[in-house]
Order: structure tokens, then C-alpha cells, then sequence
């Protein structure tokens, strides 16, 4: 945190100034760990194993919040007969299925689940077999991240037993399952001694319960992996646990690592979701705007209003050609057949399926997964637009690429025609930003962008306006959603840049007099309001910005609420009903956030509520009711159908309902924890450029992870061009303890060769004590640890760690691995067609598959 | 305007600072230093472009151009404070690295060309459409109705505003494009 | 003498000259909150119009600034060492080279390996000390070095001649000569901002406030305070270093809170202005001036005997 988000750190320093313990589990000893109490290096990939240890000491020692479990949690659910965990299979869930390698979920239900159709599945599983498509995109769903922001939707509320002995009940479930993570074990898997081990369990559970609330800050070290979101599961199981979810100073705090990344998933630039993560549509199953909405309708919970959200988004694009009787124009809406990541769109790409490319702001030809194969796909494109403020490798690949060094690709025989267009920087345009926390803030024009450079907002709008000039007149069907999309926007300035306040008041929606919206409760099914994404529904409340607030912090409480607007509704803590006792109590007055006032019969404190605001903590929902009012009082998560936090996910995960070890696709050891080395649900790139090192392989004996600098930028983009951050970190580096030095012959500052079934890279050498060299049992484990930052422009160049990381990707979404396994030698690496028979000889001697002569 | 008696010597007898190290040494140039952020002609708020922390930024501008760029201590997320990257904004805005005209790559080109924005926009409109329209898939081979194109593809927003997201997908989903994504999956 | 070069100087401001004056400001650097994140270099360079200095690794830690000099006035070090190796005096510089040697595979076991008594990450931003008794200022023969009213040591460079004086003068090796340019370059504890009221450059952008600015009289409370609470909590080796007035330059504008001997972050472990012996020296050479008038004169009349 200390490394990649250093202001948000000062926080981290001014707790640990007042008493708090920060404690840094990383393999990489960086900045955070040089101020941390504690420091634990641990095997990179290991995350599970780690949390899943430190699950079983709550739980082996009956440290969880018991009061928090029993009522907010679905501790207490009665878990089907047909459930097996992998405790009784060695580790696969029951409902695995060999041939596709996927799991289906029907046995994970709770008792008396209604099985058909099954729970937030919106894609079908595919028939399997022969006659089952052949295109790879076809072959399974993008499906947990299909159901938005509040899990899948599950109908009933199940049976609970909340005296937690029912042997099927999740609680039990959740002991039985987590029973052999014992410190002993994290100790062989992570490479953590015990004692270590302990003193965190114990500074942990410590400051957790009634008094006391602990926070976990992550970045991509828990995501990239191929079982990433059981990662974050796993982790939100031992808050849910402790109690420390929807409290202050606790919660499991995602640090994102782009301006508005937070906001581009929000409003996403995603294939799978629209604005407010609503799902995008299925072809099997959403032929309609009914059954579209049908998923959710009768539901329980927030979700349960989502034909509302998708009304009223339908109205924002489409306007008045968006009537009840067309659906609102829900067939306007392209359909989804499966996955369509990034990493499909290179394969579409490479093979000629897609042969148009927008790229804007961002640099996959370093900062991608799999640099060759992106570049690769790069080349068989028609055409490729992109746009940055500084000459990206991505748009120049075809002069500089690696490619044309080692003449796997020649200039002349590309051809993709680029455009490079300039973009306009942050003071040059206005607009919004979601930070880290769901907070937007608005930002105010301060002068005009250089020669050609354009917004973004300009050069889509202008886009729209030239496609829609072509097509004018056009009577195709294929047209209309184009021709009757809503795209007059007022513009200002001497480039007529389209007003982003007004885009901002669409995005907020309006009722059907034209008024902004305050609230999405305002939000109807009948056509009457329109909002461009529901949860931003608010922030232009009363014709005002509220993103561009700036009252001073020192004019405010600690919570700020006056300062940008955080969605939903302005809340700063999400499910912070959470932070009071069942009786709407403050769970402790140390811990005071939000509770029930009796007298005034609402919910009020410190944050905006995040509950329907009257409704008394002695509610009981009639039977039968749906939507929010079928939520308790003593349902703090919303969100969730049934008001509860999920310890086990009846459904909704590709990869199980709870969390299981699994090693990463490359791993120089075995499995430690079961029978099943990896991810028996991983969805596996089989294209010719993505070979894999087979596990355990001697050839590739060493683990390696890359990461960020603080001193650049992601893909270098927008560091590697500034003098004052090249001179701070000039020359692409690697990490080294000084037992791999010493066993590798790597010299201190000398260079060294890093390769992987992919490609080779080389890099100076920092040998260095802040790596440490791992002990699993007998074995030794040594991690290379690599930064990212670097590509063939800019000030300072150097190769790209990115070209070594394989494609083995996480089944829920879609999301690479960036441990793997190498060799480093010391050196600097062939050069020219030299290097592709290096690295073709490691390919063949490791036995990767496949070998370099299935592909050429 | 310098007069004799502003003379250092002179300044030196004549005063406490018979050294000359201080007061008698400080130089007209010296004494008429304003610091560029009480000269700017506005001041205008703004959010740090890197990572998602959001810290605040003040821009101070001044003839038209950006003259500094430093924290905002008004800020509840960053009270004035900005990491090395944020620190180098003001140079991120006006670097002469920064490339501010169109270029253009010919199909099997080995060099660059200069190529007008209206023009490149024209082409680009050109291109989707023609893509859009070979590239049309109104079912797929199960006879599932898709009305989409998985000929053009996009990447990114992660860096860019709530705003400019929303119209992009506003845009690619009325286009029928799916393959739409960002840093978030990367 | 009235204008003492050495020992305390109550007030710096007052003694160069400046009547009616502001208190003496000054930077307090707690390393022991330092995060190493070199925002105080950038932020110095974007206010001064500093230029890049270089782009090469040092293979020392993740520093490759390497010393403070015409184009670096912020220098954060980075000093990697084993853990529990405080107050030993006998490293050498700031993260040189490779680490301690590599444990043999059958070595240590991995209590010792892992866990905490493993590796100590000392950060520290170095800064020009803006000395009580400066003396760059102090041989600069142009007038350019002048003792500002808040007490701090300033180069003009629209006086400097870049003679060059004033770079061996300094104890500390911080000012220096810009290649290219030819005038000696150094932090001016941002001269014009704080003029104004304004807080340095690098103190403002500082995230984790290790970089304090302020009146160095408060200064010097807060890190006396911060001393014994770390002392306090156990911290070993922790220590001032510049803020005693009684040291060899008469106490720092700009003094640091260490974790470890001044040797170890770079920094002379008992700097002396170079110029202390200035006043006696000029005794010495009056009298040896007398002296040789003397013997002129004697030989003189001896002539004429």
C-alpha cells in the first residue's frame, strides 16, 4: 500500500501513530513491510492457504463474533443432503464434471431450494459433446459476475437452525471444511513458520469483536490468480467471521490502481455488465425484457427492483423510441453467447474474427497478460485506433515491437493500419472520477487540450455523430438502435467538446418531467424515469452536482459526507446497518456508526443509512413479499436476497461454494492441501503462443510474481516519459534473495535472463535480502520478483515482465495468474531469431505444452 | 530601478549585516520573488490522474497554460499531500513528450504519417461501419438471437472519466459490439 | 567578535543583518515514518524547475538519485540492512552493493529466515542542513549564499559566478556546481513559497509527514517528543542528529530524526563548519602580517644603519 498508493498510506501511519498494529503479508518486503509491525513473506499464489488458516483458528477456537454470525451471516442455513466438500472428495465440490471441467452448482443448494432454473445462472450450461459449439467462446458462460453487484438470486429464504449444531448447517460445514488448515500446514504451503503464523492469528482476532474492528487492504496480489475471487472469498469469510464487515476501521478495502477504475466498472467498460451491473443479456435466455428480468423480479432484496434499473436505462438510451409497447427496446440490446474478456477478443483477434480495435488509454502490449500474444493480435488487425497522451508501444508496435526484433513479425508484411490519436490530459477536460472508496469527484476544465488532442467524451460523441451521419436513412434493422439512440448532447468551447454535466444529469436520470432524480428508490418499470446507471442516481440530486462539493475536511465530521458523492446514496461504509447489534444498539460506543433511533423511529448516525431507513429492527417481512420489503429488520446486507452475508455461496461461483487451496497452473511443488494440484475449474487458453510450464517442472524451478513500483505507472504510459520519475527507477530490474544469487550465479547490478515457456526477458539484478528464500519442508522455494513498468519507448526502456506471464485464467472472471514458474540465468538474453530458439529449447526440454513443433 | 545606495557595499556599511551575509547581500532579483501559484490567473480543482486513491489536486494556470499542479489540503482523502507521481503531474501535462498531432501507419507502412483530425475521424467513422456491417451477426449458430458484431473491440476506460465510460458503452452496445473491457480485467 | 562563526547563535536571522524578522524556520525529517516514496524529490523539482540528473541504476536499494548535489535537493537513501543490527558503527554506504552472503541451503532454518528477524528498511530524505554557521555562505566571495530572514542559506543565481567556493566549504557535500551551467545549485528551503507563508514543496507533498516544516524551535520540541516515544516503545538506535546548537556547525535548520548511525544513512557523523577556525585564522595571519611588517620595517631600519 506504502508502494502503490502512498498518500492513501499516510491513513495506515496515522492509526499505527494512535496504537494500530499493521501488519504486511506479501512475498515482496517492500515499503509497506520497511514501516509495517510485522512483515510475513509467503509463497506467492498461497493466499487461501494463509486465510484458510487463519478461518480455522476463529473457528478452532470459537474467536468468531458469534451475535454477528448467528443474525447477519447464513451461518446458520441448511446446506442440501446431495452437498460434498472437498473433504470428502479430495478436493473437487460435488457436481464436477471431468470432460468440461466444470462444476454445476445444483447440489450446492440450500435445503429445499427450488432446483430449476438454477439460481442466478443466467447462462445455461451448454450442452456438452459433439454436437456443442466449436468456438471456444461458446463453450461456457461468464456467469458469477453476470449476476451484479448482489450475488445471484436466490428465491427462497433457506431453513436456518441458529443454535449452529445441525450438521449441514454452513457453520458446521464451514469447520469440517476449513479443519485441516492448521498452522502446520500454511507453514508447509506458504512457507510461513508457525510462530508467525500465530502472532498474527492472534493480533487479529485480538482486535476484532465488539470493541474492536480490523481492515484488510488488497490489491491485484490477491486478484491475479487463477483462483482470485475465491481469494477475496476467503477473506470475507473470516471479516464476516469476526464481525468486522459493514463497521468502521473494518471491511476488506480493494485498492485499485487507476484514477477511475473503480468507475469504469460502475459504468462499465466491461463486456459483461451495464451501467450499475446489471447483467448484459444472454441469447439463451433473455429473448425478452420478461425474461430478462424474471432472474430477479420475484426476489427479495435491492435486486429485487432491477427491471426498474433496466427501464430506466433503457429510456436514457433510447428515449422516446423506448416505449412499453417495443420492450423499451430491449432487443436494441446485443446478446452474450458466453465469455468475451480481453483475453478472447486477442484470440478473436489473432485468428481474424475482430478485426477492429479501439485502445484507449491503456498499453496491452506492455501492461497485458501474454505481451506476444496481444502483440500478435495487434498485427492481424484491419485497423487499430488508439489513443494516449504519449506514443504507447501498443500503437508502435509494427516499428519497435519485440516481434520485429526477433523477426517473428516484419513491418512491412503487417497489416494493420493504426491511428494514433491524441488525447486531451486530466486539466484539459472536465469531468468525474470514482476513486478507490465509490467516491466521485468532479474535476474542473483548467485550459485546452494541445493541437489535435481531444476528450475522450469528443471523440466518441463526434464518433457517434459521423456513424450516424453514414447510416441516415438506413431502414435496416441492424441500424435502428444506432439511428434512435439518444446522442445530442450540448457542446462548449472552441472545440465544441460536448458537456460532460450533461452527460453527468442523464447518467443521474430524470423523472418524466425532465426533473433530476434524487434517489434510485424513485426509479420505475412503466417508463416513466430514465437513469443511465442506477447506483449513480443521486449525484446530480437537486439540479446540483454533488461530485464537484468541496466543502473542507476541517469543516466536516470525519466521515466528510461533503466532499464528492459516494454511490449509493452517499453512503462511505457499504451495509453499515451491520455496525449495530440486532436491537439497532451500537454494537459498542467505541464502534458508534449507525443505529436505530427509537424515538424518531429511523435509522440515523454518523453515514447515510444503508437500510430502508423506518423500518424497525424488530421487523418480520409478511410472507410472500419481494423486493426490499421482504427484508428484515435484522437483514443488514441488502444487497443479498436474503439479507444475510454468505460464508458459503449457494450459487454463483464457477470454482465451489467455499474456498479450497488449489497450487497456481505453475508451481514448483505439489499440493500440499488435497488430491487436485490446480484449480479443477480454471478456464485454460489452449492457443499456440500460450504454452504453459508443467508443474513442478525442473527446467523452470523458480516461482515468479510482478508488481508496481512507486515511482511509475502501470504500463509506463504516463511515467516512463517524465524525466523526474525515469530518473527515480531507469533500468527494468529483478529481485533476488541471495541464496538464488548465489545458487544462479547472479551478480548485484550484473544483468540476468528470465524465461518462461513464453518469451525470455532480461533484467538488472538487485539481489537483495527483502527477498527471502522460502522453506517448504525439505524444499526451498525462491521467488524472482519483477516490475512491469517498462517497454521499447519512452525515456528509460527495458523489456516487459508481462511477456513472460502465461494465460490460465479465473474461472469467474476471466482474470490471468501473474505467478508462474521460471529459470533465471545470469546474462543478458539472445537477441534476434536467437532468442525464439532459446526459448523454443527451454519449451521442449520442460515438456511445456505445447511444444514449439505443435505450433509452427 | 538600482540606485548607488542599493549597492551591497553600500548596504553592508550602512546596516547591521556587516558581513555581507545577509540582509546587504540579498539581491533586487531575490527580494522580487512571488512564488508562480500568487501569480496564477486561476486556480482550478482537479482529482490526481494516476491510481484510484483520488487525492486533490489544485492546478494553477496562468496565460492559458499550466504553471504548477500540487495537492489540495482541503481534500478529506489526501489533505494536500501527493505521492512522487502525482508530484509530477504539473510535468505529465506539459511534457513535450506528449504527442499533439494525428499520426497515421498505412497498412504494411514503415513509417508514420501526418494525417488531418477530421480526415482520420472520417476514415475511422468509415471503418466501423464497414466492419460493423461485414462483421453483423444477427443469430448465432444455434439460431440464438445475438444482434451484435464481434468485429471491432475496444480496451480501456479505467483512465478516463464516469462521463466518457457512459457514452463508449452507450455507443459499442447500440453498435452491437460486446468485446468491450477495460484495465479491471487485466 | 560579534558575528560569531561558531558555537549557538541565538539568532542567525538578526546576526546577517535582518532587523525586524520572522522566527527561524526550518525542515524536521522523521525517518522513522518515511515511506521512501520520493514524492519530496519530485514535488522539489516540479516548484524549482530542477532538471533530471541522470538516468541510471545505482544498484544501491531502490535509490538512484545517489547524493544530493546541483540537481538533486531532496535525496531520499535507502539503506537495507539485517534486522537488529542498530547502533552498530561499522557499515559502510547507504545500501552499497549485494547484501550480507547468502545463507548456505542447509543454513538457517526458516524461524530465522522468515518472520521478523529478517531485513530492516531504513528511508531517509536528506536535504540541505541550512547550518547555523553555514560556510558556503560563509567563502562565498560574491554575495550570491545570503542568510535569509527566516534563517535560512539561499543561493541567488543571479550573482552566483560559479567560482566553487562554496562546494568544498559545505561539511555535508551538499552544494555543488550544474554541469552545463556553471553556478552552484542548492535547496533554498523554497525561498519564495514560504515568503508567502507557504510550506515547502517537499514538506507539503510529504504523504506520511515525515517531512515537517515550521518554526525550528517547535521543531525541536515535536522531535524531542517523538524521541521518547519511540524510546518509549523500544525503538533501538533512534536518535537527532543536527539539532543540538551545540554541535560542530551550531545546530541544523534542517536536522533528522535517524534509527541508526549517521554513517549508515550517509550523513558525517560530526560535521564541523569548515570555516570555524576562520576568526583565529585571520588572528594568525594579522599577527604574521605584523610580524612581517615588523621585519620590513626592522630591515628596513637595519638598511639604514
Amino acid at each position: 500500500m506504502a508502494e502503490c498508493h502512498p498518500v492513501g498510506f499516510q491513513w495506515v501511519m496515522e492509526a499505527k501513530r494512535k496504537g494500530a498494529t499493521v501488519i504486511h503479508v506479501d512475498p515482496r518486503f517492500t515499503r509497506t513491510s520497511a514501516v509495517a509491525d510485522l512483515h510475513v513473506p509467503l509463497r506467492a499464489g498461497t493466499d487461501i492457504a494463509f486465510l484458510g488458516g487463519l478461518v480455522h483458528y476463529v473457528l478452532d477456537n470459537d474467536l468468531d463474533f458469534r451475535e454477528y454470525v448467528v443474525h447477519y451471516t447464513n451461518a446458520a442455513a441448511i446446506v442440501g443432503e446431495e452437498f460434498a466438500d472437498t473433504e470428502d472428495l479430495d478436493g473437487l465440490f460435488s457436481g464436477y464434471d471431468e470432460e468440461s471441467a466444470q462444476y454445476d452448482p445444483t447440489s450446492w443448494q440450500y435445503e429445499n431450494a427450488p432446483q430449476a432454473p438454477a439460481a442466478g445462472m443466467r447462462d445455461p450450461r451448454q450442452p456438452a459433446g459433439p454436437e456443442a459449439s466449436e468456438e471456444p467462446a461458446e463453450h461456457e458462460a461468464a456467469r458469477s459476475e453476470e449476476t451484479g453487484s448482489g450475488g445471484p438470486a436466490v428465491h427462497a429464504k433457506p431453513e436456518r437452525d441458529e443454535t449452529l449444531q445441525h450438521p449441514r448447517c454452513v457453520f458446521q460445514i464451514l469447520k469440517r471444511h476449513f479443519a485441516r488448515y492448521t498452522p502446520r500446514l500454511v507453514a508447509e504451503v506458504c512457507g510461513v513458520p508457525e510462530e508467525d503464523f500465530l502472532r498474527v492469528a492472534r493480533a487479529l482476532t485480538e482486535n476484532s469483536g465488539r470493541e474492536r474492528t480490523s481492515a484488510f487492504c488488497y490489491a491485484v496480489g490477491w486478484t491475479h490468480h487463477s483462483t482470485g475471487v475465491q481469494t477475496i472469498r476467503t477473506a470475507s469469510i473470516l471479516q464476516t467471521l469476526l464481525g468486522n464487515m459493514g463497521r468502521p476501521g473494518g471491511g476488506i478495502l480493494a485498492l485499485r490502481g487507476h484514477a477511475s477504475i473503480q468507475g469504469s466498472t460502475d459504468i462499465p467498460t466491461l463486456f459483461n455488465i451495464l451501467p450499475g451491473y446489471i447483467p448484459m443479456p444472454h441469447a439463451a435466455q433473455h429473448e425478452n425484457l420478461a425474461q430478462f428480468v424474471a432472474e430477479d423480479a420475484g426476489s427479495t432484496g435491492f435486486w429485487g427492483n432491477m427491471d426498474a434499473y433496466t427501464v430506466s436505462l433503457l429510456k436514457a438510451w433510447w428515449g422516446s423510441a423506448a416505449t412499453p409497447e417495443n420492450d423499451f427496446c430491449f432487443d436494441y440490446l446485443p446478446r452474450l453467447t458466453g465469455h468475451h474478456g480481453t483475453y478472447d477478443t486477442v484470440v478473436n483477434q489473432i485468428e481474424g474474427r475482430s478485426p477492429g480495435y479501439f485502445v484507449i488509454g491503456e498499453n496491452p502490449a506492455v501492461g497485458s497478460a501474454n505481451g506476444k500474444m496481444q502483440r500478435l493480435g495487434l498485427a492481424s488487425l484491419e485497423w487499430l485506433v488508439v489513443r494516449d497522451l504519449t506514443m504507447v508501444e501498443t500503437a508502435s508496435f509494427w516499428k519497435d515491437g519485440p516481434e520485429i526484433e526477433s523477426g517473428e513479425l516484419v513491418t512491412e508484411e503487417i497489416g494493420t493500419e493504426v491511428f494514433f490519436l491524441p488525447a486531451a490530459s486530466h486539466v484539459e477536460k472536465k469531468g468525474s472520477f470514482t476513486n478507490t472508496q465509490r467516491m466521485l469527484q468532479w474535476r474542473h476544465q483548467a485550459v485546452e487540450p494541445p493541437g489535435d488532442a481531444r476528450s475522450d467524451l469528443q471523440f466518441y460523441y463526434e464518433l457517434g455523430q459521423r456513424i450516424r451521419e453514414r447510416l441516415a436513412g438506413s431502414t435496416d434493422p441492424m441500424d435502428a438502435p444506432l439511428l434512435d439512440l439518444t446522442w445530442d448532447y450540448p457542446t462548449e468551447g472552441p472545440l465544441a467538446e460536448p458537456d460532460a454535466d450533461a452527460v453527468l444529469r442523464e447518467i443521474n436520470g430524470q423523472d418524466a418531467s425532465g426533473e433530476p432524480l434524487s434517489s434510485y428508490t424513485q426509479l420505475a418499470a412503466d417508463g416513466s424515469s430514465s437513469c443511465g446507471c442506477w447506483i449513480y442516481c443521486g449525484v446530480y440530486a437537486d439540479g446540483v452536482n454533488q461530485a464537484a462539493r468541496r466543502r473542507p475536511h476541517w469543516e466536516q465530521s470525519l466521515v466528510a459526507p461533503e466532499w464528492g458523492w459516494a454511490w449509493p446514496a452517499n453512503r462511505r461504509i457499504l451495509y453499515n446497518r451491520a455496525s449495530a447489534d440486532p436491537d439497532g444498539r451500537p454494537w459498542s460506543e467505541r464502534k458508534k456508526y449507525v443505529w436505530w433511533d427509537a424515538e424518531q423511529g429511523r435509522w440515523t448516525g454518523e453515514d447515510v443509512p444503508d437500510f430502508v431507513v423506518d423500518r424497525p429492527p424488530d421487523h418480520v417481512p409478511d410472507e410472500g413479499a419481494t423486493g426490499p420489503d421482504a427484508l428484515g429488520g435484522r437483514d443488514p446486507f441488502i444487497m443479498q436476497t436474503d439479507g444475510k452475508a454468505w460464508l458459503y455461496v449457494p450459487t454463483g461461483l464457477a470454482d465451489g461454494p467455499l474456498p479450497a487451496f488449489y497450487e497456481p497452473v505453475e508451481s514448483p511443488v505439489g499440493n500440499a492441501v488435497h488430491g487436485v494440484q490446480r484449480n479443477p475449474a480454471l478456464e485454460d487458453v489452449a492457443e499456440p503462443d500460450n504454452p504453459l510450464n508443467p508443474a513442478g517442472s525442473r527446467v523452470f524451478p523458480y516461482v515468479f510474481t510482478s508488481y508496481r513500483l512507486t515511482e511509475h505507472h502501470t504500463a509506463g504510459g504516463m511515467s516512463r516519459t517524465l524525466p523526474y520519475l525515469s530518473e527515480l527507477q531507469p533500468e527494468m530490474f529483478c529481485e533476488v534473495s541471495p541464496r538464488l544469487a548465489q545458487e544462479g550465479g547472479l551478480e548485484h547490478g550484473g544483468w540476468a535472463t528470465i524465461v518462461t515457456a513464453r518469451s525470455a526477458i532480461e533484467a538488472r539484478v538487485l539481489v537483495t535480502a527483502r527477498m527471502r528464500s522460502l522453506r517448504l519442508g525439505d524444499q526451498w522455494v525462491e521467488q524472482v520478483g519483477l516490475p512491469y513498468h517498462w517497454g521499447a519507448n519512452g525515456l528509460v526502456t527495458g523489456d516487459s515482465a508481462n511477456d513472460l506471464v502465461g494465460l490460465a485464467l479465473d474461472p469467474n472472471v476471466h482474470i490471468q495468474d501473474k505467478v508462474g514458474t521460471c529459470d533465471i540465468r545470469p546474462g543478458r538474453r539472445p537477441r534476434g531469431p536467437a532468442l525464439v530458439a532459446f526459448v523454443d529449447d527451454y519449451r521442449r526440454r520442460s515438456g511445456a505444452h505445447p511444444a514449439p513443433e505443435e505450433t509452427s | 530601478m538600482r540606485t548607488p545606495l542599493e549597492w551591497p557595499v553600500l548596504r553592508q556599511v550602512r546596516g547591521r549585516d556587516r558581513l555581507g551575509r545577509g540582509a546587504a547581500a540579498q539581491s533586487a532579483h531575490t527580494r522580487a520573488l512571488t512564488p508562480r501559484t500568487e501569480t496564477a490567473d486561476r486556480v482550478v480543482d482537479s482529482v490526481c490522474p494516476f491510481c484510484a486513491v483520488g487525492c486533490g489536486q489544485k492546478v494553477y494556470v496562468e496565460d492559458g497554460r499550466v504553471t504548477q499542479i500540487e495537492g489540495d489540503p482541503a481534500s478529506p482523502v489526501s489533505r494536500g499531500r501527493l505521492c512522487p507521481k502525482g508530484s509530477a503531474s504539473t510535468q505529465l501535462v506539459t511534457s513535450d513528450r506528449r504527442v499533439t498531432t494525428v499520426r497515421y501507419r498505412r497498412p504494411h507502412g514503415t513509417e508514420w504519417e501526418d494525417l488531418d483530425l477530421d480526415t482520420a475521424m472520417d476514415m475511422i467513422a468509415d471503418r466501423v461501419v464497414a466492419t460493423r456491417r461485414r462483421h453483423w451477426e444477427w443469430e448465432d449458430d444455434q439460431g440464438r438471437r445475438t444482434r451484435r458484431t464481434l468485429g471491432i473491440a475496444s480496451l480501456g476506460g479505467a483512465t478516463l472519466d464516469n462521463e466518457e465510460n457512459y457514452l463508449m458503452k452507450k455507443l459499442y452496445t447500440a453498435m452491437g459490439a460486446i468485446q468491450i473491457e477495460n484495465q479491471a480485467r487485466i | 567578535m560579534s558575528h560569531s562563526l561558531f558555537g549557538p547563535l541565538e539568532d542567525v536571522a538578526g546576526d546577517a543583518g535582518h532587523e525586524a524578522h520572522p522566527p527561524r524556520m526550518g525542515f524536521f525529517t522523521d525517518t522513522s515514518v518515511c515511506i521512501g516514496c520520493k514524492a519530496c524529490e519530485v514535488a522539489c523539482k516540479e516548484w524549482n524547475l530542477v532538471p533530471e540528473d541522470g538516468l541510471s541504476l545505482t544498484g544501491m536499494s531502490y535509490d538512484n538519485t545517489g547524493a544530493l548535489g546541483a540537481s538533486t535537493w531532496r535525496h531520499v537513501a535507502f539503506v537495507e540492512q539485517p534486522a537488529g543490527r542498530a547502533s552498530r558503527t561499522d557499515l559502510g554506504m547507504p545500501g552499497m552493493g549485494p547484501p550480507e552472503p547468502a545463507p548456505a541451503p542447509d543454513g538457517p532454518g526458516q524461524e530465522s529466515e522468515s518472520g521478523e528477524g529478517g531485513v530492516r528498511w531504513l528511508m531517509s530524505s536528506d536535504v540541505c542542513k541550512h547550518c547555523t554557521h553555514a560556510a558556503c555562505l560563509d567563502v562565498c566571495p560574491t554575495g550570491s549564499l545570503f542568510r535569509t530572514e527566516f534563517g535560512t542559506v539561499v543561493v541567488q543565481s543571479d550573482i552566483c559566478n560559479g567560482c566553487g567556493y562554496c562546494v568544498p566549504a559545505c561539511p555535508y557535500g551538499v552544494i555543488d556546481i550544474r554541469p552545463g551551467d556553471g553556478r552552484a545549485f542548492k535547496c533554498t528551503l523554497c525561498y519564495d513559497r514560504i515568503g508567502e507563508g507557504l510550506t515547502p514543496a517537499c514538506a507539503k507533498a510529504c504523504p506520511t509527514e515525515s517531512i515537517q516544516y515550521g518554526e525550528l524551535d517547535e521543531l525541536r520540541e515535536r522531535a524531542g517528543r517523538r524521541l521518547g516515544q519511540l524510546e518509549e516503545q523500544g525503538v533501538d538506535g533512534a536518535r537527532l542528529y543536527g539539532a543540538d546548537p551545540e554541535d560542530g556547525v551550531g545546530g541544523d535548520g534542517a536536522f533528522f530524526l535517524l534509527l541508526d548511525e549517521p554513517e549508515v544513512y550517509g550523513l558525517p557523523p560530526d560535521p564541523v563548519v569548515t570555516t570555524r577556525d576562520l576568526a583565529s585564522m585571520w588572528r594568525h595571519v594579522g599577527a604574521a602580517a605584523l610580524g612581517l611588517v615588523g621585519v620590513g620595517v626592522a630591515s628596513f631600519l637595519g638598511g639604514r644603519r
